[in-house]
Formats: structure tokens, sequence, C-alpha cells
């Protein structure tokens, strides 16, 4: 894997406004309710994220933030409403982005070596190089003695680590991320977001990462999205994130600015979470 | 490296397991011995040990078992392959073709349901006495027991992990590579130890019915003269060698399994495990 220099580079900017890498406009998605109505997830939702920018979406727990993420990916295809991709609608799946879920997603009779190589071997490419291509991710993820490990063999935070390299090394463009650090420890945690962080900063990819840890969203992100209680959740408010980077989240998060942050966002999220949680009580 | 004080993993040591296995099966044969002994059961219809024995050592001293022998391993053997690759070939094309299954399913359903074995004497009049007619009927028992499980395994594979997958690319053909069959093979292999014994039973009862040649034959001669001894003998060598080839199914299951965390595995492990550091190689392996 080389990181050509081009890319680390932001383009100037210009008055025509570039491509979003990753545009939904009006999406509407609707589920067959269990009984016999429709259940809507998410209504109306406008949301654009730039190329390159790091996008975190927050809301209540079961709110459809994952859905708005099933969309961009192409696994879900909205109701009603556009998804476009660098400017082209999608159809299919998007073969530009990469998806880290929040549930294990290896393959766990494979290696984590096979594991990181696999998208490499669908492309096609030799297996002497993409095992090669695959040992330099396990290294840069910090598991270069694990190659031969099965998923079972390995910590929570390891198999995250190799689940972030196997969707890394097919560079893709778009990074979507399902709550992928929710399941470690807290410590884990700020290591995996502290490792997003620097690897991100090396290649800057467009990244959606829904979460509904506020805390992790204002560390890693340039915009925060707060999404509507659901059923029906639409973006409610968003808040540009002006810390400095490179971040290092444990520190960053003692900082004046960022508990400003985190009190303005908060506002709006816990209105959000009273309305959901009432709904949740009937 | 052996740790005098090492504790067994279970409440009851794997050693002592074993001993008390062996004192119970031999403790079978003394009681069946006793019994006809003593005459409280008829040797007439229940034979005896010893006289099993001798049966049976007569058998492989003379080498004559060893024609029928290898005949009814050769039908075992040929029913269970193709009942299981037809098993599984049919289970991956069906689960992987929603529209087909939904077709075929009361199809399918009837045909497991109704008793197979009676297809023993059309099976006799379609391929003759010899051996395809008793690996076809082991091959319609075979069939449906890994045919339901494949089935059912590749509608278990992780949405996530399909999800995931497909998202980086692989097309269908490198799906079933890499997710359908590893998934659907751990279903297999926990079909292939019913597989075995069925595949043994359609060799046996289709050389019961209709032979020249077998174990099956051997029985059913044996019987035809009242010659109880040899009955068991007969069945006692089936018993052995379908638990062999159980064995050997565990064998190539433990090394196609070895993605598998030791939850399952870990019984079996413990009998085998007798030092802590054998524990430790175990597990890694």
């Amino acid at each position: 894997m080389t990181i050509t220099m081009s890319s680390t580079l932001r383009p100037p900017p210009s008055k025509v406004a570039p491509l979003a890498a990753v545009e939904l406009k009006n999406v509407t998605c609707q589920f067959a309710g269990s009984g016999g109505g429709t259940y809507t997830a998410v209504s109306d939702v406008d949301l654009r994220i730039e190329d390159a920018e790091f996008v975190a979406v927050v809301g209540p727990t079961g709110c459809g933030k994952s859905t708005l993420l099933n969309v961009a990916s192409g696994l879900l295809e909205p109701s009603s409403g556009d998804v476009l991709v660098f400017g082209k609608p999608l159809s299919g799946l998007n073969r530009q982005s990469a998806y880290l879920f929040q549930a294990d997603a290896l393959m766990p009779w494979r290696t984590a070596l096979d594991n990181i190589a696999a998208g490499l071997l669908f492309r096609n490419m030799r297996k002497a190089e993409a095992e090669a291509q695959a040992r330099d991710w396990l290294a840069r993820v910090g598991l270069r003695a694990h190659a031969d490990r099965y998923p079972h063999q390995m910590s929570g935070g390891m198999r995250k680590r190799v689940a972030l390299a196997q969707a890394l090394i097919l560079d893709p463009p778009i990074l979507l991320m399902d709550e992928p650090f929710s399941a470690l420890d807290i410590q884990t945690r700020q290591l995996m977001e502290d490792e997003l962080l620097q690897l991100w900063s090396v290649n800057r990819k467009s990244v959606i990462f829904v979460t509904h840890d506020l805390e992790e969203a204002i560390s890693l992100a340039d915009r925060v999205v707060v999404l509507a209680a659901g059923p029906g959740t639409r973006p409610v408010a968003e808040f540009n994130i002006t810390l400095p980077r490179p971040r290092e989240v444990s520190e960053i998060r003692m900082t004046q600015e960022f508990l400003e942050l985190h009190t303005a966002i908060w506002q709006v999220l816990k209105k959000e979470v009273l309305k959901s949680h009432a709904h949740a009580q009937g | 490296m052996r740790t005098p004080k090492a504790k067994p993993r279970g409440p009851v040591a794997p050693r002592s397991v074993l001993h008390f296995q062996i004192i119970l099966l031999l403790g079978i044969f003394v009681a069946w011995w006793g019994l006809v002994k003593l005459d409280i059961i008829p040797q007439f219809f229940f034979g005896d040990p010893v006289g099993v024995m001798q049966r049976l050592i007569k058998w492989f001293v003379t080498g004559s078992i060893w024609t029928h022998l290898i005949n009814t391993l050769i039908e075992t053997m040929l029913g269970f392959v193709i009942g299981t690759v037809s098993g599984l070939v049919c289970g991956l094309w069906l689960a992987l073709n929603p529209m087909l299954a939904r077709v075929f399913d009361p199809f399918i359903k009837a045909a497991n349901s109704m008793p197979r074995l009676i297809f023993a004497p059309i099976f006799a009049l379609w391929f003759g006495l010899g051996i395809w007619s008793k690996v076809a009927l082991g091959v319609t028992l075979v069939f449906f027991v890994v045919f339901f499980n494949v089935f059912q395994g590749v509608r278990e594979v992780s949405p996530v992990v399909l999800a995931n997958v497909r998202l980086m690319g692989a097309n269908r053909r490198q799906l079933m590579r890499w997710v359908y069959l590893p998934s659907a093979t751990s279903w297999v292999f926990s079909s292939l130890h019913n597989a075995v014994g069925l595949a043994f039973v359609g060799a046996v009862i289709g050389e019961y019915l209709g032979s020249a040649r077998g174990v099956g034959y051997l029985i059913l001669q044996a019987e035809g003269v009242f010659d109880i001894n040899s009955v068991i003998a007969g069945i006692l060598l089936l018993t052995v060698f379908a638990l062999l080839l159980d064995i050997v199914v565990s064998r190539v299951e433990v090394r196609l399994l070895r993605w598998q965390a030791p939850v399952q595995a870990q019984t079996v492990q413990a009998q085998t495990v007798k030092t802590p550091a054998g524990q430790v190689q175990a597990v890694q392996a």
C-alpha cells in the first residue's frame, strides 16, 4: 500500500461547489411493521458529506442511524429519495465505500491475514501480492505477530483492528462506520479512536461515523449531525467541530472548547433522548 | 513438561472415564455370559460371548470374512460419499435459489418423510443385486440428512459477515467459496456422524434383501440356520467399523473446523489432553 502525496493534499477551494462524497436527498425508509402497518425509520433526510470530511452522526439509541448507513452503502434501498455518490446516483452496492460494522463481521473461518487480504483477492490481485499488502496493514494496526490467528483467538479490540485494516486496505474514498467501537472497553476504545484518527489523517477519506457517544463524536469529527428521536428520524442540528488537528482523544476531552461544544450539542441531543425515552415508555 | 499437581479440567479425570467405560463394556459381556451359562436366558436365542468371539476369530483366521467385509465397506463408503456430495451440492443450490426452494419444498418434505427403505426392492430391480442397489439405498438415506443441514447452514450465515464480504466486492462464486461453503461445512459435519450410520444401514439392509456377498448376506445366512453366534458376530463387526468410520469423520472435522471457538471441542480435547503443556498446545492449535 503506497500513500500518494496527492491524496494528502486538500483540493484548493473553488467557487464551484465540489461534488459531495455522499449526498442523501429526501431519503425516506419505511419498513413493514409487525401489525401490518408500516414503520417509518427515516423520513425526508437530506445529508451531505463532503469529500475528505469526517462526519459524526449522533442520536438516541434505535433512532435509525444505522439505517442511514445502510442506505449510503447500498445494502438498503430507500423507499423514496436519492442517494448520490460523488454526484452519481447509487445503484446496487456502493463500491466506493467500506463499511465497519458494529457487530463482528470478520469471516470466523479465516485467519486475520486472510480476512484482510480477502478484498484484494476479490479484485483478482495475485495472492502473494495481496498477502504482502495484508501483512503491511497488519503491522500498521499493530498486529504483526497475529497474522495466523482466527477471529475467536483474538480479543474484541484486536478483531476491530483487523476489521479496520480489512476496510482500509481497499483504499475506499468513503468509510462508513456503525458504532464500530461501542463493544470495546473504554481504554481500548480510546486507543482505537486515536488509531483511527491517525490512519485517517494520512489519507483523508470521507467518513460517516455513527455513534450514540457524544464525546466520541466530538473528538473525532469535523462536523456532528444530531438526529431526532425515531420513528421518522431526520437531522435536527449540525455543529462544526473546529478543534485543532491532530487530536489526541483522551486529552482533547479536557479542553474548554470541547466542553463548550459538548454542552451546546448535548442541549439538543438531550431533548431527543428524552423524547425517545418517553416514546419507548409508551 | 509435566507438572505433578496438574488439575483435570472437568470434575472427573479423563482417564478414569476411560476406565469406567472399559469396566462397563466388560461388565456387559460378563453379565451376558453369566445369564446364558446360568440358563436364565436361552443360549439358543442369545448366543454366548465366547462362541461369538470364537466365530470372529475363525472368520479372520480363515480369511473368509474379508470378501464380505470389503464388499459392505465399499458399498457404505460409496453411499456415504455420493450421498454427502449430492446433499451438499443440492443444499447449496436450493438455499441460494429461494424461488426454487419454495417450488421444491413440498416434494422434499414428502421424499424425506416417506420410509425410504421401502425403495430397496425397487433399487434391486433397477440396479441389480450387485453393489449399486445398496449404494443407491445408502445414498437416499444419507442425502437428506446432509441436504437439510446444508440448507439450514446456508440460511444461518451471519448476515453481517455476508454483507461485509459483499461490500468488499465478492462476486457470486467468491461468496460461495469464502462464505457459504465454510459456513455450511460446520453444519455438514454435524450431520456426517448420522450419515455414517445411515450409509451402513443402506448397505446392510440392501444386502439383507438380496445379494451374494456382504456382512448383511452373512447375517441372513446365519439367521437361516439359527446360528445366533454368527448373527451377533456380524453385528459386532459392523458396529466396530461404523465406530472407526465415525472416528475418521471426527478427525477430519477437527482439522477442517480449526477456526471454531473450542466451546464444543473442549470436551473432546479434555479427553485427549493429559498435561497442562498439552492443553496450551491444543487451544492454540
